[in-house]
């Protein structure tokens, strides 16, 4: 009894003192962080203080300064586009801040609770829905990339990009949550006569996109749900379509009229802008798939390689028209050709991520990747598509991407 | 026993007529046919659009005049509208000034060169498109601004000045359909995979795929 007392007046005592050395250490300590920039010392023994509070929405961590980059600013703040630092990435989703953006007239503030679809034109009975009554119906959750028919349109011209948010930095993937649209077509009940939906954005440039009735019963999706939350602002807040494999503009974004329709409306974008112009002077119409493509992420054009040894060669895939079947990657610009590892899932419509595992020998190497799907497409490179198309088209290119790896380490563009 | 084996027989026609009509399709009454789920009910949800809010909403236009409203203007009319609103993006002329505003004006016959230029004139198929896309989108500051008079008026001064119609042209929902822009044949359908379609099975199902041929 005694002699525990006394150990623990000795206990007290020389945790009095520890107490008041580790409050001035713990004092120092914060000082020392706050200057460091609120710094956690993982690895002192002096004591360690606890860390930030818990929060309602999180935020990443402060170190971390991966960022959009805008690509063509237009003449109001709210239009033009922004490009995803695909290199920064891991996996096959991209967090809904990165998401590229591209827009006409800017990102508009809608209140959910205001905002109301109407389908009207060739059906039985058009309607309005309350926002309420589109999370009502049965839902699903697919995930699907999105490229801008821009994407490395630079390239058309022999004006290569030098990283690969800069070449193809129009393409994100997510996770989207939605109803088929098809269900709230049978809602209203299409006559026999409708052939296209022409589907308007809420924005103030009321952009507009007409549809095949086709594709508009497969597998179009209303989109409420975006990697788990609410669809963001820039991505179509409150509801969007998701035209799963098709051109970024026709998803149409802040949905808020779709017309059925017996022939396409002809808006601006489909008959007079995302048109590519061919050598002999006639432009495809209606080019709605984005096809087969592919870029290695890393290592990749503005990087560095800090000596020669083991690295991994990754990077992203996709295709509109069918599955991904493999990608291939070239450290030798194209005379050999290295079957990748992909990350499953493989989805139809959806980024992929391969991998192969490399050692540079410290030479100079010319990398690059090359997708094929399930069609038998194959990624062509930049020659066959120059030699098809010209260099007047400025949509839908999807060439081969080389990076020249100099013998110092630094990669650029080839 | 003939007529135990009658009875017996009657019953099997009988009980096979039956599944004929409700297994019709072509098959054999004895293979069921997959049983498919019929068509989503409708669920009831969504209200009918009134026909007051569908004309306040509904502002599509067609390439052959549907959607057009009533209303005119004319190029001599446009002037001014375009002077206003339009030129500081676009250039006194249509001449464009980027990244402001591109070049609406000019570039008719250029599609085919080394140097293309793709204005209204020169592209554009259609001129109920210009009408729609200026009605939507323009100007860029403040789209839907413009009155409907004023569309059609400075609609028909960018044709005015791309030399598709005359200074007194009145366009309206009759005259702006009949419009023939000149690059209105200028469009193939997309013939993509135009490159890449050299048909291959990738990794070792090529082999398997050979064989199998």
């Amino acid at each position: 009894m005694k002699h525990k007392s006394t150990d623990r007046t000795k206990d007290d005592a020389s945790h009095a003192d520890s107490r008041g050395r580790r409050r001035f250490l713990a004092t120092t300590t914060a000082l020392a962080a706050t200057l460091a920039g609120g710094l956690t010392d993982l690895w002192g023994d002096e004591g360690r203080e606890p860390g930030a509070p818990m929060r309602p929405y999180g935020e990443r961590s402060p170190f971390e300064k991966v960022a959009r980059k805008s690509s063509r600013p237009g003449p109001l703040s709210g239009t033009g586009s922004t490009l995803t630092p695909l290199e920064s990435l891991y996996g096959i989703i991209t967090p809904s801040a990165l998401h590229f953006e591209r827009h006409h007239s800017g990102v508009p503030t809608i209140d959910p609770d205001k905002h109301e679809l109407l389908i009207h034109g060739l059906v039985e009975k058009p309607l309005v829905f309350k926002m309420d009554e589109i999370k009502r119906f049965p839902s699903v959750s697919r995930i699907h990339f999105l490229e801008c028919s821009g994407g490395s349109a630079g390239e058309y011209q022999g004006d290569p990009a030098p990283t690969p948010q800069q070449t193809a930095g129009l393409f994100s993937c997510s996770e989207w949550t939605g109803v088929p649209l098809s269900m709230l077509m049978r809602e209203a009940g299409v006559k026999p006569s409708a052939k296209w939906v022409l589907a308007e954005g809420g924005d103030a440039s009321r952009n507009a996109r007409s549809i095949p009735m086709e594709k508009v019963m497969d597998d179009v999706l209303v989109a409420y749900g975006q990697n788990g939350e609410a669809v963001r602002p820039e991505q179509g807040y409150p509801i969007r379509l998701i035209v799963p494999g098709w051109e970024g503009n026709i998803n149409v974004k802040w949905l808020q009229r779709l017309h059925v329709l017996d022939q396409p409306a002809m808006t601006r974008d489909e008959s007079a802008d995302y048109d590519d112009l061919l050598a002999n002077g006639k432009s495809y119409r209606f080019s709605f798939v984005m096809e087969a493509k592919s870029i290695v992420t890393r290592p990749a054009g503005g990087q560095h390689l800090a000596g020669p040894g083991a690295y991994e060669i990754t990077g992203l895939a996709w295709s509109g028209r069918a599955r991904v079947a493999g990608v291939e990657v070239s450290t030798d610009g194209g005379k050999n050709w290295l079957k990748t590892e992909l990350q499953q899932p493989v989805l139809k419509n959806a980024a992929v991520r391969f991998r192969l595992p490399w050692n540079w020998d410290g030479n100079e190497a010319v990398i690059g990747s090359r997708c094929t799907d399930e069609s038998g497409y194959v990624q062509p490179t930049h020659e066959q598509i120059i030699a098809a198309r010209g260099t007047h088209a400025r949509f839908h290119y999807n060439g081969i991407k080389w990076w020249r790896l100099q013998k110092s380490g630094e990669l650029t563009y080839a | 026993m003939p007529r135990r084996l009658f009875f017996w027989t009657l019953c099997f026609v009988a009980w096979a007529s039956l599944h004929a009509q409700t297994n019709s399709g072509g098959f054999p009454f004895w293979i069921q046919r997959k049983r498919v789920d019929p068509a989503p009910k409708p669920a009831g949800f969504g209200r009918p659009a009134s026909a007051e809010e569908l004309k306040q909403r509904d502002i599509t236009v067609l390439s052959d005049g549907a959607g057009l409203p009533d209303g005119k203007g004319t190029a001599a009319q446009g002037e001014a509208v375009y002077r206003d609103k339009c030129a500081s993006c676009h250039g006194t002329n249509g001449e464009g000034n980027l990244p402001q505003g591109p070049q609406l004006v000019g570039g008719i016959g250029t599609l085919a060169t080394d140097n293309p230029i793709r204005t209204v004139g020169s592209f554009w198929p259609y001129a109920t498109s210009v009408w729609d896309y200026i009605h939507r989108a323009m100007p860029q500051n403040q789209p839907g601004s413009l009155s409907t008079d004023d569309t059609y008026a400075v609609t028909a001064f960018l044709l005015n000045r791309n030399k598709i119609v005359e200074t007194s042209e009145v366009m309206n929902k009759e005259s702006l359909p009949k419009v023939r822009m000149p690059n209105r044949d200028g469009f193939v359908p997309d013939a993509r995979p135009d490159v890449g379609k050299n048909t291959r099975t990738f990794g070792e199902n090529r082999n398997q795929k050979s064989q199998a041929r």
